[in-house]
């Protein structure tokens, strides 16, 4: 046994990231570990990197109890981990970030010579060829992702933590990562591979590891675990029984549709997407993490650019550079993490809402005060938000009416089209039904909305079609009368039948 | 030769190149133009008095490549002035020592500030400048103060060796060690890498904090030296002198190619920096005892401010280039 974790629990501000998490690698051993957003994966990895502290729990890694106190300790001991956005220092040579904090040393000076043939004669072993003394900046993200893999073997790690490492690799680049990956665990070093494309994880690891709500939910070998049962093992199943919200309506076929998406593509996370929001009916987008629902959210308001495909409004081709063209066609964002792109702290509710409107609140240069509390008042009332008064800073108010004010910021902007990402996270059960419903209302009375989430259970409850994306790709799209659970992780696993 | 290397790698070998390429330039001019310019009078009077900015703009560089900046080493100076100034009736041993020590405690100060305390640079170190002109008022009681001229004191500022002033052999000496130090020593190589990123740094596994506590140590060393060649030059200690030294540090670094957002930076050209700023002020002076035209003090700023502003903007030209070739 190379390396053990048990019993590792942890919390942030009372609130738990881990609950009794468990993690075993053999020696030479390729493991995938994954699970959706919060389930617990980059806590525990930094738990064993030494980036987090180890409060309850046992960590034994080849061969003695450890407890590392920072980075630096766990790389000394032979774990080395290769970041998502490769960390190494850009504007130093290749040569220098191979050895950096372990440079070869001649009577306390640097020996440049001996840390220049080491960095050729590592890289050659992984077949690259490139200037050594060339800055780490000048070359591409694959390539940089090798330099910090030869920087991992020339410190003779035994254990290698990759996070995600074909998030900006080429089909190509994937395949020459792979043969890398195999000639490491050759030489006996065993992978942690962090990923959320299935296909990569079946072509290259042994076992899995799947993590949940800060839980090892279970541990397989690869090839015993099949893809639907590892997804659903990922997004588990705690049905919170919403009662289906929207009628059986073929209606909606008939309506016009307001917004087409057409082999949509950008940047590596969009591949391939086409998508269909009708008049009035709530569209679901649904996928595993990294699938590229957020992304493809964002290309529709505008903040990336279509690279290829085609975007439609009400059947005319739109080409928007930046929110505003979007805003101006009447579509509405709000975001994922309403902490960061959404509230405004400190700021009254009044505020929060109208901050979209205030163009055109304006009444001689001023804002028009009387026409702002007129419009706020309305919506409070309307979406039932509690609140002490409309002066109340948002900070103050629970996630479900924060989630309120936030969509009342966009409805009373008027829009045509609202997309909503995960509008139910950190939102507790009750308040999450009440936001279901009133996202039904809003379509009922004409509204489009595009609602992304990766909760199946309000998906089913409140879409009206289903979308799936799989590795930035639409690969089905499931009408009211074909969804269930079965099929949504089904067509997320990529099997479609 | 550790100024540069002459063929152009990167546009920060380009920016040094220019640097070298100005300084020639503007000695070749004041040769033809002045009839004393390259006189050894001159010539040794530029350099004793320029070794104090050199020596402060060494301190900097490091600083700067950290991504950092330290406001408080004119302060510095000028309070190691009067420190040194006191201390020397007990000989030129003990008043250099007094002063680097001043400066040395100044600098630790900000370290921790800015380590420990996790207060931004600029606001500590403009902190640590207020009050190390304080604390030189407050010792020198508002006034200059004589130093000792029953020890050999004066010697560290006024004297010669092989026929070059001490000044400018103190520099040298800084400047080749400052050089091994960044070029040669692997702690001179974290520096760097610590500007790049400090989080990269860290999981790198540098020592980022002792890094970044030891510069500003540095520096405030190199200011205490500064400012015990001041006392020793001038023969008294000077709480109101080093007004504006920082901006001629930054200057001078900024002017060799040395990044403001970290990362990148070199000893020799910081010190090309140094000697082409002092140039430009020589060849006014220069051009005032000419009497062609009559400048004030007033207009000899104005045209330094631009001069610095001309060249920042080359920089930034050139820098932003370099981005784009990256991406």
């Amino acid at each position: 046994m190379l390396l053990s974790m048990q019993d590792i629990s942890k919390s942030f501000a009372g609130v738990a990231a881990l609950r009794s998490a468990t993690l075993e690698m053999a020696d030479g051993e390729i493991m995938a570990l994954v699970g959706q957003n919060g389930a617990g994966k980059s806590t525990l990895i930094k738990i064993l990197t030494g980036a987090y502290a180890l409060e309850t729990g046992r960590v034994a890694f080849n061969g003695g109890n450890i407890t590392f106190a920072s980075p630096a300790e766990s790389q000394a001991a032979g774990i080395a981990t290769i970041y998502q956005e490769i960390n190494l220092a850009a504007q130093r040579s290749v040569a220098e970030n191979i050895y950096l904090a372990r440079e070869p040393r001649r009577f306390g000076f640097l020996d440049h010579k001996r840390m220049r043939q080491g960095a050729r004669r590592v890289l050659e072993t992984f077949h690259l060829d490139i200037d050594v003394d060339s800055p780490v900046a000048s070359f591409n993200a694959a390539t940089r992702q090798m330099v910090a893999i030869a920087r991992s073997v020339e410190q003779n790690a035994k254990l290698l933590i990759m996070d995600e490492p074909t998030s900006s690799l080429d089909e190509r680049e994937v395949g020459i990562l792979f043969e890398t990956i195999r000639m490491l665990q050759a030489r006996g070093v065993a992978v942690i591979f962090i990923g959320h494309r299935l296909d990569e994880l079946y072509a290259i690891c042994d076992r899995v590891t799947i993590m949940r709500d800060g839980q090892t939910v279970a541990v397989s070998a690869m090839r015993d675990m099949p893809k639907m049962e590892l997804v659903r093992h990922m997004l588990g199943r705690e049905l919170a029984a919403f009662e289906a919200l929207s009628e059986s309506v073929e209606a909606h076929v008939e309506r016009p549709v307001r917004l087409e998406l057409a082999g949509a593509a950008s940047g590596v996370r969009v591949r391939n997407v086409d998508l269909t929001v009708r008049e009035g009916e709530i569209s679901g987008l649904a996928g595993l993490l990294g699938s590229g629902r957020s992304e493809t959210a964002r290309i529709i308001f505008g903040m990336d650019r279509l690279e290829r495909g085609a975007l439609r409004i009400n059947g005319q081709e739109r080409r928007y550079s930046e929110p505003a063209d979007a805003i101006a066609d009447g579509i509405g964002l709000v975001s994922e993490d309403r902490k960061v792109d959404g509230i405004i702290p400190d700021m009254s509710i009044r505020e929060n809402m109208t901050l979209a409107l205030l163009p055109k609140l304006r009444k001689a240069g001023m804002i028009d005060r009387a026409r702002q509390d007129e419009i706020v008042e309305r919506f409070i009332k309307a979406l039932a938000i509690k609140c002490a008064s409309p002066d109340q800073p948002i900070k103050e108010l629970s996630g479900g009416n924060q989630q309120k004010v936030l969509l009342a910021r966009w409805l009373c902007t008027n829009p045509k089209v609202l997309i909503v990402d995960e509008p139910t996270r950190g939102i507790d059960i009750g308040a999450k039904s009440e936001i279901l419903k009133l996202l039904r209302r809003l379509a009922d009375e004409g509204l489009s909305v595009l609602m992304i989430s990766s909760e199946f259970e309000e998906l089913l409850a409140a879409a009206d079609r289903i979308t799936v994306l799989s590795d930035g790709v639409s690969v089905a799209v499931l009408p009211r009368k074909d969804m269930s659970e079965k099929a949504l992780l089904a067509a997320m696993a990529h099997q479609v039948d | 030769m550790f100024l540069t290397r002459l063929r152009p790698k990167s546009s920060g070998d380009l920016a040094r190149l220019g640097v070298m390429v100005a300084l020639f330039a503007l000695i070749l001019f004041g040769a033809l133009r002045y009839e004393n310019f390259l006189s050894s009078f001159n010539i040794l009077s530029f350099l004793r008095y320029n070794a104090m900015f050199a020596l402060i703009a060494l301190g900097m560089c490091f600083v700067i490549i950290t991504g950092g900046i330290d406001l408080s080493v004119g302060g510095v100076a000028a309070l190691a002035s009067v420190v040194s100034a006191f201390a020397s009736p007990y000989g030129w041993a003990a008043g250099m020592a007094a002063g680097m020590a001043a400066g040395l405690a100044f600098g630790v100060l900000n370290g921790v500030m800015i380590t420990q305390m996790r207060i931004q640079p600029f606001i500590a170190t403009l902190a640590a400048m207020l009050a190390s002109y304080g604390t030189a008022l407050l010792l020198a009681d508002n006034q200059s103060v004589s130093v000792s001229y029953d020890t050999a004191f004066t010697m560290i500022g006024q004297d010669d060796i092989l026929g070059f002033p001490i000044p400018a052999w103190i520099a040298l000496v800084a400047y080749i060690l400052g050089w091994i130090f960044l070029e040669r020593l692997p702690a001179g190589r974290h520096v760097l890498a610590v500007g790049d990123g400090e989080a990269t740094a860290s999981l790198m596994g540098l020592k980022v904090t002792r890094t970044i506590f030891s510069v500003y140590a540095f520096s405030g060393l190199l200011a205490g030296l500064a400012g015990t060649v001041l006392a020793a030059q001038f023969g008294a200690g000077q709480p109101t002198e080093g007004v504006g030294w920082e901006l001629f540090a930054i200057a001078s670094v900024v002017v060799g190619g040395t990044l403001l957002s970290g990362g990148a930076g070199s000893v020799g050209a910081t010190l090309a920096g140094v000697l082409l700023l002092g140039m430009v002020f020589n060849v006014l002076n220069f051009e005032n005892g000419l009497g062609w035209i009559s400048l004030s003090a007033y207009w000899q700023s104005v045209i330094r401010g631009l001069f610095l502003l001309v060249v920042v903007i080359l920089q930034a030209k050139i820098a932003t280039k370099r981005t784009d070739s990256i991406e």
